[in-house]
């Protein structure tokens, strides 16, 4: 059997990875982005210089050849799902049993006036980390657009060159959405700290342009204009589908999948950023985004392809940030505000805040967060699947906290506060 | 009240009670000078007041202004130091032995008061956090021009101390004062040595603090080599000198210090020989802490408890090896050849030992008079070249912990144990690894950390000396450093990789 997967991501390579494990088919993947399996998730650091770019690898080279998965610098051009075959730019035609689709995404643009001049990006491929350090060399001001995690990435990565940068946020707070208050507070101070102009609740206009072609400024709705040698845009991602559209399979925001992954092209399939599931996952979610996700689905897809019954269905959800020092890490449900059924507490000391989540009717615990403070994966998972009671002993939250040794929590202050439920 | 700015406070209370402490300190010494009335000579207390000195009145000045204008700090601090650097190369070159209290302040001491000063220039003004930016571009951090010279340098220093000792007579001689404060008599070339490695563990110990000052773990470890490295490791060897005692290290045990064990005149048959019950004691503590107390605690800490708390190597490595944790080879091959470099030389260690023993109880029946040059080829094979020139001078080409990883016996015993007797392990925080590569790049010992984390798998291995650089480094938390019950440690991975359910899936 001879199974070819389209792109070289976490998704792709975990399902690769899966293959392997059960069996012997044959395994071509392809990616147009690097010869070698890159993590995306530390392009930042390989920009401040806390990383090599050798060192994003997550495998040795020689690992692909042990495993025996050929890899292919190429571009899938096309596809003929009816004759089995994929062409690639370079003229080499891969034939196929099974083909996975693992495409990923890619940032979103708003079609404002503007934004492809030079020095104006989003931040998801290896080619932006290498614009992005092209232009940026010796230049003193940048404007980043988009509060969400690659914005303030973007905004880090810019402030470690020392480089002046005017940060526009949408909304009023930081992440409101996800975070309370509180929370987008913290993150505000930690913004603030390191020197960034944070500008809330202020809407992109336009990218000037400087004559050349270059970006020059930022002007917002409200008629300021900042000054930008270089603008990042970190305003969400899409699946990319391009690919399976020209093939005609099935999409919609990304490509259309079942539970097990199948696309409505007879043995190919689909997972990751770019696939969709046609129903709905735990809340109402149809596409995940994620590196755990696109891991995980990954995962059960190599295990399909290796001829294991299986389905997909989220974990009890997890994800973890970090905005610039203060460590951000969540499971389970925690809404932004008390609603849908959901009632939230909270313990804060300082830059440290845990806060739980429960169901109103039933008082089980929904999800847990916590900044400043780590929190073990297993356990609070495992609460949360086994819908304990949201009350806490000073032993709990022990048993919860991650930080490393000789921290002090007040673990009875916090066990108490989370507790006091009204 | 932030935890920050607690800590900026407890900070500034520290060093106000520090400068207060070392200017009494230097009054004191001063008065003892002048009325003569100390077991020291005059010329040793006056230059230790004038240093002391010296070293209050820049902290009270960097204290004052804030560190706000802390460019300006770095220039001077910068200047300082290279004249520091100047003033060693000169007190070389024989000036140390006409003027050396002079050429210490200009040598030594502008060195260490200046480096010392740059480092609070540079992390006093800065946020705590992780702050590794620009350390993989930085050249004389990665095998650049200056990095190659800074190695040159500290490996020719090395052969020097090692097997030219004269030509650097001129800088011992700055150092007398302090050996005959110290130790009544003058300074030789291994106390000048071991000053200069104490000062180095010292004032690098000051920039690791702030490093990772975010992290208690960082800064009690910090604090705990240091400390031994000065008191147990410089200052009371140097006093057993003073009272006519051996010069014993309580912090170096065998295998690593082989000869502590070693029969006769090449091993223990020196502290025997001229000091009684003390060596007794001294020969005791050894044998004690070799084979009772080290296998107990490595049981409950795993081998950290020495490599990266209390192990002079080691505290080198974490101070002033800090820059280049991340040149450590990292390939499958230079684990290979690891393994079996330091199994191998633990053999070495193990076999000698015997024979020497066997060698001594015989008579000398079965080498003779050959075991005098084994015992000094294998010193001077280990000792000088792989533990000191290589070991350290090549902090800049291959990182810091060459010696731990490829030839000390001690680790190689310490690791066997950890791997399959000891409680210790760095657990995975579930599936929340995003493969970044920061734990792995910042592993001293060349661990591929990121293999076991994004495989949800805790990390048991025989080589970690349990420094919890990449616990600080990971973003995302998911490395800690732990002393579970020993079994269930290893296991298999337990939430990525699980093959067809795992706790979390929903699968179960
Ligand atoms: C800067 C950044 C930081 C992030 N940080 C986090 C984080 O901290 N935590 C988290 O959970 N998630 C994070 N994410 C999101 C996470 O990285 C993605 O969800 C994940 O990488 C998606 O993996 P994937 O395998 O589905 O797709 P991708 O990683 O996008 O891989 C798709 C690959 O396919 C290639 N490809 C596409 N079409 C073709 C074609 N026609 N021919 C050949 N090759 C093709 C692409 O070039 C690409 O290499 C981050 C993303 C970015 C950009
Ligand atoms: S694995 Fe971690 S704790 Fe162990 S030596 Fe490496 S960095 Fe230090
Ligand atoms: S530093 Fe943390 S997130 Fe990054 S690879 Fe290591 S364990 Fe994973």
């Amino acid at each position: 059997m001879h199974v070819v997967i389209i792109g070289n991501g976490i998704a792709g390579i975990t399902a690769a990875r899966f293959v392997r494990k059960n069996g012997d088919a044959r395994l071509t993947i392809v990616s147009s982005e690097t010869e070698y399996h890159v993590a995306r998730t530390a392009l930042m650091y390989a920009y401040m210089g806390d990383l090599r770019e050798s060192d994003l690898k997550p495998y040795e080279d020689d690992f692909w050849t042990k495993n025996r998965m050929e890899l292919v610098l190429d571009h899938a051009t096309d596809l003929d799902t009816a004759a089995r075959s994929v062409q690639l730019a370079s003229g080499r035609r891969l034939t196929y049993d099974r083909l996975v689709l693992a495409t990923g995404s890619r940032p979103n643009r708003f079609g404002w006036q503007g934004e492809y001049l030079d020095g104006v990006q989003g931040l998801y491929a290896w080619s932006d980390l290498k614009t992005m350090q092209r232009v940026t060399e010796g230049i003193t001001d940048a404007v980043v657009v988009g509060g969400g995690l690659i914005g303030i990435e973007l905004v880090e990565m810019l402030r470690s060159r020392s480089i002046d940068v005017h940060f526009l946020v949408r909304e009023t707070a930081y992440m409101d959405h996800l975070f309370s208050r509180d929370e987008s507070e913290l993150i505000h101070r930690q913004i603030d700290r390191h020197g960034v102009h944070l500008h809330l609740g202020c809407e992109v206009d336009r990218f000037e342009d400087d004559g050349n072609g270059r970006v020059a400024a930022v002007t917002t709705r409200d008629g300021r204009s900042f000054p930008a040698a270089f603008a990042g845009i970190g305003v969400g991602v899409h699946p990319r589908t391009e690919l399976a559209e020209a093939a005609g399979i099935e999409t919609n925001k990304g490509i259309l999948v079942d539970r097990s992954f199948r696309t409505s092209a007879p043995d190919v399939f689909a997972a990751g950023d770019c696939a969709e599931f046609r129903r709905p996952l735990v809340d109402g979610r149809t596409i995940e985004q994620l590196w755990y996700s696109a891991r995980r689905q990954g995962r059960i897809l190599g295990l399909i392809l290796s001829g294991k019954d299986l389905s997909y269905d989220t974990p009890v959800f997890y994800n973890s940030a970090k905005f610039f020092d203060l460590e951000y890490q969540t499971y389970g449900s925690v809404p932004a505000t008390d609603d849908a059924g959901l009632e939230t507490r909270a313990w804060q000391d300082g830059t440290r805040l845990v806060r739980v989540a429960r169901r109103a009717d039933t008082g089980a615990l929904a999800g847990v967060t916590g900044f400043g403070i780590r929190l073990r994966h297993d356990v609070a998972a495992t609460w949360i699947r086994a819908a304990r009671r949201a009350t806490f002993s000073g032993q709990d939250v022990r048993e919860l906290a991650f930080d490393p040794e000789f921290t002090s929590l007040p673990h009875n202050d916090i066990a108490r506060e989370l507790s006091a439920w009204t | 009240m932030t935890r920050h700015t607690d800590t900026a406070v407890a900070t500034d209370l520290t060093l106000r009670w520090l400068v207060r402490g070392t200017t009494a300190t230097a009054a004191i010494l001063l008065l003892t000078a002048v009325f003569d009335i100390w077991p020291f000579k005059p010329l040793a207390s006056t230059g230790t007041a004038m240093l002391l000195l010296a070293a209050a009145v820049t902290i009270e000045v960097s204290r004052r202004s804030g560190w706000r204008s802390h460019r300006i700090h770095h220039r001077w601090a910068g200047m300082l130091t290279g004249l520091g650097i100047l003033g060693t190369l000169i007190a070389i070159s024989g000036v140390g032995q006409a003027w050396p209290i002079p050429m210490f302040g200009l040598g030594l001491g502008a060195l260490t008061v200046g480096s010392t000063w740059m480092i609070l220039a540079r992390y006093r003004s800065t946020p705590e956090g992780v702050d590794n930016h620009g350390v993989m571009t930085n050249p004389t951090m990665n095998r650049g021009a200056a990095g190659w010279m800074l190695g040159i340098l500290m490996t020719g220093f090395y052969v020097l101390v090692y097997w030219y000792p004269s030509a650097l007579d001129g800088l011992v001689r700055t150092t007398d004062w302090l050996s005959w404060a110290m130790r009544g008599r003058a300074a030789d070339h291994w106390f000048m040595y071991s000053l200069v490695y104490t000062l180095a563990v010292a004032v690098f110990g000051i920039r690791a603090w702030y490093r990772y000052r975010h992290v208690k773990y960082q800064r009690l470890r910090t604090l705990s080599v240091v400390f031994v490295q000065v008191i147990l490791a410089f200052v009371l060897p140097s006093i057993l000198v003073l009272f006519q005692q051996p010069e014993f290290y309580f912090s170096y045990f065998w295998p690593l210090k082989w000869t502590y064990l070693w029969p006769g005149d090449y091993g223990m048959g020196w502290i025997l020989a001229d000091s009684g019950r003390l060596g007794m004691f001294m020969i005791g503590w050894g044998a004690i802490m070799s084979f009772v107390a080290t296998p107990i605690l490595t049981y409950y800490y795993g081998k950290r408890w020495y490599c990266s708390w209390v192990c002079g190597c080691g505290a080198m490595a974490e101070t002033m090896g800090d820059p280049y944790r991340h040149l450590a080879p990292r390939s499958t091959a230079s684990w290979q050849l690891e393994r079996w470099m330091i199994h191998g030389s633990l053999l070495v260690i193990v076999v000698a030992t015997a024979v020497l023993w066997i060698n001594s109880a015989t008579e000398g029946a079965m080498l003779g008079s050959l075991s005098g040059a084994f015992a000094q080829t294998y010193g001077f094979l280990f000792g000088s070249i792989w533990a000191g020139v290589i070991g350290v001078g090549f902090y800049p080409f291959l990182g810091t912990r060459i010696w731990c990883r490829y030839g000390c016996p001690m680790a190689a015993i310490l690791g066997l144990q950890q791997r399959f007797f000891s409680r210790f392990r760095i657990t995975t925080n579930g599936g929340q690894c995003i493969s970044c590569g920061n734990c792995s790049a910042y592993c001293e010992m060349g661990i591929d950390v990121r293999w076991y984390a994004q495989r949800g798998q805790n990390i048991v291995r025989a080589s970690c000396v349990g420094c919890g650089i990449c616990s600080s480094v990971c973003p995302r938390g998911v490395l800690k450093l732990e002393n579970g019950p020993a079994d269930g440690r290893l296991g298999r991975p337990v939430l990525v990789e699980w093959e067809d359910v795992d706790i979390l899936s929903g699968y179960d």
